[in-house]
């Protein structure tokens, strides 16, 4: 079931990435939905699905992208590692974890995104990408993280309900 | 006996009739008509008001029904005009830019177009491309050049059958070959991660002035020749380069694009294995 739904969760989340939220940019850097919600769904204490989610929103991404194909996908996993990883120690405070993978996330998606583009023969100057795209998309994902976490987090009460022991 | 006691009775009346219409049209009896209407006055309006509300409370719920229902469909037909003018408005705008590229179209006879609408940007950040909403079964091909009424817009790198993706020419992997008015040098056009334009290689020789227009030459196979591009902006020429560069101002707005023309009849010439390898002799 929770695969399933990632299929119409991350076409819709690409819909909204190619048509809405790629046209409210801050200087040249966006928030990227995807890579939100694949962050939020990663951090949720009970979803076992986070890396079909990952590998679902990465490969719908690469179809879009004009990136080399797979590029957004590896960025996507890496950043959906750094959430497992976080989830183990800072369990407590989830909104807390939310914002730390999401400047990982954004960070490794970018790096990733900057490596592949340096070896397909564009490259990027490295301070340009880091002034004109990487800090801005930062601060918008940040700004955006926080209702996604919220949504995410209540599609998966919904999806995972807590079992009570009696 | 009677008739003389009666006419004196007539008399009298007549004269106070007379006297009192005569005191009324002076104004004399104004304090005491006041005096005593006054009170008939409030009690009319006394008696006004509460037949007034009570025949309200018994007609007015039929009438609140009857006016919240017109209310509701008023306001259903406002919300539909509304959305009728903003539909329309939208429609005349389309109407507008696909009028312009008719013109366009009408000036350059010798090109076919296809026109596409822009349906969406690329996710990534890094990369200036567009999604059109026509395809392979539209007749587009890779490497077609698209357009605008006002100037270049980029080419197409990458087809769907109902979709295709445009590498624009302010993506920082865009490369054009181009000519500068009136001069007649040859330059090349790069695209700038900041959204810029710079123009390059344009020989020192070349007298190039600020405002002079940028056209595209056809060199390399890639572009049609002479369609125009831009202006000149910024030029910047020293003595121990081996070109000059500039800064192009062009004439598309590419934040705003939403209607394109791809010209169909162009067969771009890859010309690849004609360029030597390093080292190859």
């Amino acid at each position: 079931m929770a695969v399933a739904l990632a299929f119409p969760v991350m076409g819709l989340l690409v819909l909204l990435q190619t048509t809405l939220v790629s046209q409210l940019p801050l200087l040249h850097g966006t928030a990227d939905l995807v890579l939100l919600v694949i962050i939020a769904w990663a951090l949720q204490k009970r979803v076992d699905t986070a890396w079909h989610w990952t590998i679902i929103g990465g490969l719908m991404i690469s179809m879009a992208s004009a990136l080399p194909f797979g590029v957004p996908l590896i960025g996507y996993l890496l950043a959906t590692s750094a959430a497992y990883f976080l989830r183990r120690r800072v369990w407590q405070a989830p909104i807390l974890a939310m914002l730390i993978v999401t400047l990982i996330g954004t960070l490794l998606y970018h790096g990733t995104s900057w490596i592949a583009l340096q070896i397909a023969g564009n490259p990027l100057d490295f301070f340009q990408v880091l002034n004109l795209i990487t800090l801005p998309s930062l601060i918008l994902n940040s700004l955006v993280s926080i209702p996604v976490f919220a949504i995410i987090s209540d599609l998966a009460k919904w999806l995972y309900p807590e079992t009570l022991m009696v | 006996m009677k008739s003389p006691k009666l006419n004196l009775q007539t008399v009298v009346l007549v004269l106070i009739g007379a006297g009192l219409i005569a005191l009324a049209l002076g104004g004399y009896l104004t304090p005491v008509s006041r005096l005593i209407i006054t009170p008939f006055v409030n009690a009319q309006t006394w008696l006004t008001q509460r037949y007034t509300a009570v025949r309200d409370t018994l007609t007015a719920p039929q009438d609140i029904t009857r006016l919240r229902q017109r209310n509701l469909e008023l306001e259903a037909e406002y919300s539909r005009l509304q959305a009728q003018i903003i539909e329309l408005q939208q429609q005349l705008s389309e109407t507008r830019i696909l009028s312009a590229l008719v013109d366009f179209a009408r000036a350059s006879p010798e090109n076919q177009y296809q026109a596409a609408a822009v349906i969406g940007r690329d996710p990534s950040p890094f990369l200036y491309y567009v999604i059109i909403n026509r395809g392979s079964d539209d007749g587009i091909r890779r490497g077609m050049p698209v357009v605008t009424q006002q100037g270049l817009v980029g080419r197409v790198t990458a087809v769907t059958a109902g979709a295709a993706r445009v590498q624009l020419i302010t993506d920082p992997a865009s490369v054009v070959n181009v000519r500068v008015e009136p001069s007649r040098a040859d330059a090349v056009l790069k695209g700038e991660l900041s959204g810029d334009i710079t123009i390059d290689m344009i020989p020192q020789g070349a007298d190039i002035k600020t405002g002079n227009l940028v056209l595209t030459s056809g060199l390399g196979g890639g572009y049609p020749t002479n369609v125009l591009i831009g202006q000149i902006a910024s030029i910047r020429s020293r003595d121990q380069d081996l070109f000059q560069q500039g800064i192009l101002q062009p004439v598309v707005d590419f934040s705003r694009l939403e209607i394109v023309l791809v010209i169909t009849n162009f067969k771009p010439v890859d010309i690849t294995p004609l360029i030597p390898a390093p080292g190859v002799p």
